[in-house]
């Protein structure tokens, strides 16, 4: 977080020194304070802010991935003449353990296949979740967990 | 060309927000209509927005456009939960083809708090 708020900094320094805001040259200036910190920040061969950025980007495009293939699936269902889905409430393991992780985790799981967060327990070691799709209940509740939560922290952490 | 790509990305999201009405008329209980509309309404608007800049070529518009999807994103959720949370707390019936309701009598009524299934049970006994 630290090492992006410095990578801005540099970007509008940049901007400052070359004596122009637009937005290509603030792009500019970022792409180089990226570079820099790349450089500067490796020690040991592992450069942490710019192996993180690939992270999260790579999650990004994971994540829009599977709100295609949610979307796809759902309209399939919204359109096929008998219902399709099998609906349910299903208790998910909490490995989050601060708001930040319990809230990214329930929002972004709600925006994905089929899957609703209603509330999570007041000891916070269950989300419960909306399901459309539980055709197996015990192989849907290990594919949010092992899956999609071990993502979202991996991103996190 | 361009004018080609703008059109179809706007057409799909327009789509994609057609189903998410036909979704609510169909859908048979509240939380499977919070689910077609949350994550298609979204996506649609997404679309539609990500088609605009490229069609006016203007970056203020693009960063404008850029932020209504972030916020779009940010809240969509927090209200389906929400809506979603009220609606079982009020006792709104799941559809009877639901295949499981593990959140059953976890509320506690006076509190508000709500319980977590006890481990010796494991998670998939219902109450």
């Amino acid at each position: 977080m630290t090492s992006l708020l410095l990578n801005l900094v540099l970007a509008l320094t940049w901007g400052a020194m070359t004596g122009s805001f637009a937005v290509e040259n603030l792009v500019i200036g970022f792409a180089i304070g990226f570079l820099v910190l790349y450089v500067a920040q490796r020690r040991g061969g592992r450069a942490p802010y710019a192996t993180r950025v690939l992270e999260v980007l790579g999650f990004v495009g994971f994540y829009l991935w599977e709100l295609l293939l949610a979307n796809l699936r759902v309209a399939h269902d919204v359109l096929s003449p008998r219902p399709m889905s099998r609906p349910g409430i299903i208790a998910i393991r909490l490995d989050s353990r601060t708001d930040a992780e319990i809230t990214l985790f329930a929002n972004l799981l709600t925006m994905t296949p089929g899957d609703l967060s209603i509330d999570v327990s007041t000891d916070r070691k269950v989300l419960y979740v909306h399901s459309l799709y539980l055709f197996d209940i015990e192989e849907a509740r290990a594919e949010i967990e092992e899956g999609f939560e071990a993502r979202v922290l991996k991103v996190m952490r | 060309m361009i004018n080609l790509l703008v059109a179809a990305v706007v057409v799909t999201g327009t789509t994609f927000i057609l189903l998410a009405a036909i979704g609510v008329v169909r859908m048979p209980d509240v939380y499977t209509r919070m689910q077609v509309s949350t994550k298609g309404a979204s996506l649609g608007a997404g679309c539609v927005l990500l088609a605009v800049p490229v069609f006016f070529g203007d970056v203020a518009i693009g960063v404008r456009a850029l932020l209504i999807i972030i916020f779009i994103f940010l809240t969509t959720p927090i209200s389906a939960h929400m809506l979603a949370r009220a609606a079982y707390i009020v006792g709104v019936p799941l559809w009877e083809g639901s295949v499981t309701d593990e959140l059953r009598g976890r509320y506690d009524r006076v509190t508000g708090e709500l319980a977590s299934p006890d481990e010796e049970e494991g998670p998939a006994g219902t109450a």
